[in-house]
């Protein structure tokens, strides 16, 4: 069975935690406890109906104010798949929970209420969709129980949609429009009697029918290599192994390999899955590999195709988005964690500004604010060995830290 | 191969690079080991993650006093055959220095004095990470639990102020007496863990399958009466049924469950069809609709 990972993202109010709790109970997913929970709730609040949202909006201060704040996850799964949703905040202050969401998944919803229509979250939604290079993202039309179920109203907002994806610069990203309403369960689990006119599918059997090959980027192999293990028993004396995920594509015994930044080669000698050995370590697979010769390699290293190789570099360009209260400051210095290495940055100059409702560019800023998304480059006080995120999305992108507060501040995307 | 191998798989190969980041970022991690299956599925991928190296870290026991005493002898076995260390506090160690106070009564527990002594232990021991069995489907409030959970001088979560987690990287940056709370299967469900398991071939201790047991009724609830720890009122009346556990916390407040599953496949086939979340079974969480998140800020697991 293949898992799908999919973030969600919607404006307050566009009913996001309604559509998960309806897709729940329509998959049957709602053990006995939590509906009785949420149909005892509803009651004491004096609802006619049941409000599925209950079921995700999890922590004390989002039942109090009534919406989501932080990337809750919810699991579920039908006979084809496992599914993770990630359901991150509507609100533009929680855009970094959307960012941090849509990072980890394969597939997005955007919903958007019928009666609103295409408005500037929106915008800014399937921005970042793009730019994290999601392959995959359904536009819900939602709450169209309360237009009428009119395919007229469906139309206008796809036509305004459509405009927006003009300026995209993932032209690839496949998106599909589907009209549901959540409270009411239309095209949602179930295909819908009451919208005739839309003859595609519902949103489950959308997610259900895709394939796992279209939805993954894949490069080349990379190995960062996470940990030395040295057993110092009489068994494994002279043992040395590189224990790390592979990304971006496999990796086979013999095969030609650079080790960086020391730039030796060798050959891939065997590799380890716990007590068994293999041919062949595939994507995200967590292996320990052996080299043919002895030589030095440590935490923080990579390990590359001989024909294969990364930039190797002081200096990039990425788009950031900014994620702390405190502003970026140009000429201020962070830790860039690009995957698993660590090194110092200094922020080299802020290129320019991307306007939030995603209509262009805002020239000479001097920092950065919370949510903010803009071009910076860096400088670093040792190489790294990265991709251009299109090309790879996990060797192409990083997240910054403060060496003060030691917060994760920030995320880019190398350009 | 079972039909979830992929899903599985994927899983698997995320908590081993977990495991292997806590070791690599921390200066003194430990795994905190409650003998439950959670715990022991963890205990399994640490080893995975090193071998043919040993684990790099110790185990370490919260014992509330009031564990089921199948679960303490599994827990010296395993410990023994794997060679692992294993560290245990006492709660009734922290009852007799007047740190905690014993509830009393019907719903009287010691879940919620784990908390002290816990805390104290990780400053005893300056362990600066605990790895946890926490799963994110558990429960509302730990759905929205971080891989890497930072806790203050307090072992407080400030479930406000969480720090993004994207892609795969995990930050482990703390300041001096913070520590953090590692989380390598927050992406496993309770279907997940059983069929790994089953895949696995992991023993976990008897009380997980389906026996005869002395228990009574209260509250829609069945409770084990085979011991003193669960307090009964006279006239709660002990029957015998075939029941089985699906949590070992806590005797006094973890439920079982009517069950005919003796063998692991039969489990895994019953929690594929239950309609009943695992956490239903713990009387800790019904409380109030917030009571996990309230008990996290306070340092609990």
């Amino acid at each position: 069975m293949e898992v799908l990972k999919i973030a969600t993202a919607g404006s307050v109010d566009d009913g996001k935690s309604t559509l998960i709790g309806r897709i729940l109970y329509d998959t049957k997913s709602l053990t006995t406890d939590k509906l009785e929970a949420i149909e005892k709730t509803s009651k004491q609040r004096g609802y006619d109906y049941l409000d599925f949202s209950l079921a995700t909006d999890g922590l004390v201060a989002e039942r109090e104010q009534g919406i989501t704040i932080d990337v809750a996850h919810i699991y579920f799964s039908t006979k084809k798949k496992s599914y993770i949703i990630a359901d991150t905040p509507g609100h533009v202050e929680y855009t970094r929970n959307m960012v941090t969401g849509a990072s980890t998944s394969q597939a997005s919803i955007i919903l958007i209420d019928a009666r609103k229509g295409v408005i500037e979250q929106t915008n800014r939604h399937f921005f970042i969709n793009n730019l994290l290079r999601i392959k995959d993202v359904v536009v819900a039309i939602n709450k169209m129980d309360l237009v009428d179920y009119s395919e007229d109203v469906y139309n206008k907002i796809k036509a305004d949609f459509s405009e927006l994806m003009k300026k995209r610069d993932y032209q690839d990203q496949k998106i599909s429009f589907i009209p549901v309403s959540a409270l009411k369960g239309d095209n949602v689990v179930n295909k819908s009697d009451a919208m005739p006119w839309y003859k595609g599918e519902a949103l489950l059997e959308h997610l259900e029918q895709l394939d796992k090959a279209d939805i993954f980027n894949v490069g080349t192999p990379r190995f960062p290599v996470q940990y030395v293990i040295r057993p110092k028993t009489e068994d494994y004396h002279d043992f040395r192994g590189y224990a790390g995920k592979v990304y971006g594509g496999d990796l086979s015994v013999g095969d030609d390999i650079i080790v960086l930044p020391s730039k030796t080669r060798s050959k891939i000698k065997d590799i380890y899955f716990y007590d068994e050995k293999y041919e062949t370590a595939s994507r995200r697979s967590s292996v320990t590999i052996t080299l043919e010769n002895d030589i030095n390699v440590s935490r923080g290293d990579m390990i590359v195709k001989e024909n294969d190789l990364p930039t190797i570099d002081k200096q990039f360009t990425a788009n950031v988005c900014w994620m702390d209260s405190e502003q970026l400051n140009p000429g201020g210095k962070y830790i860039v964690q690009h995957g698993i290495n660590k090194v110092l940055a200094k922020v080299d100059r802020i290129n320019h500004k991307i306007n939030p409702d995603y209509s262009g560019f805002e020239k000479d800023v001097t920092g950065l604010g919370i949510n903010d998304i803009a071009s910076v480059t860096f400088k670093l006080n040792k190489p790294i060995f990265y991709d251009q995120f299109k090309n790879h999305r996990t060797n192409g992108s990083f997240i910054l830290i403060d060496p003060q507060s030691n917060n994760t501040v920030g995320a880019g995307f190398i350009q | 191969m079972n039909k979830d191998t992929s899903h599985i798989n994927s899983l698997e190969n995320e908590a081993i690079y977990i495991i292997r980041e806590v070791a690599a970022q921390f200066e003194k991690p430990v795994l905190l080991f409650s003998g439950g299956k959670d715990s022991i599925t963890l205990v399994r991928l640490a080893v995975k993650a090193f071998y043919p190296a040993k684990v790099p870290f110790p185990l370490m026991h919260i014992d509330t006093g009031h564990n089921f005493p199948e679960t303490i002898e599994f827990r010296d076995r395993l410990v023994k055959e794997l060679g692992l260390e294993l560290i245990v506090r006492n709660v009734q160690d922290s009852i007799d220095q007047g740190k905690v106070k014993e509830e009393s009564g019907r719903y009287a527990s010691r879940n919620m004095l784990q908390t002290t002594t816990l805390l104290d232990a990780l400053e005893e021991f300056k362990f600066d990470a605990a790895i946890g069995g926490a799963r994110r489907d558990e429960e509302k409030a730990r759905a929205k639990e971080r891989i890497f959970s930072v806790r203050d001088d307090f072992g407080q979560w400030d479930e406000k102020n969480q720090r993004p987690e994207l892609f795969d990287m995990l930050n482990g940056e703390i300041d001096h007496g913070q520590n953090v709370r590692v989380f390598p299967i927050s992406n496993w469900t309770e279907l997940d863990v059983w069929s790994y398991i089953e895949r696995e071939n992991i023993e976990i201790p008897s009380i997980y399958f389906a026996h005869k047991r002395k228990v009574f009724l209260r509250d829609g609830m069945i409770w084990s009466a085979d011991d003193e720890v669960v307090y009964r009122d006279e006239h709660e009346e002990v029957i015998e049924e075939m029941v089985r556990f699906r949590t070992v916390g806590d005797m006094s407040c973890t439920a079982a469950v009517l069950s005919d599953a003796v063998s692991i496949d039969k489990v895994v086939e019953e929690i594929r069809d239950s309609s009943i979340s695992e956490r239903g079974a713990r009387i800790d969480d019904k409380r109030s609709e917030a009571a996990m998140e309230k008990r996290k800020q306070q340092g609990y697991f």
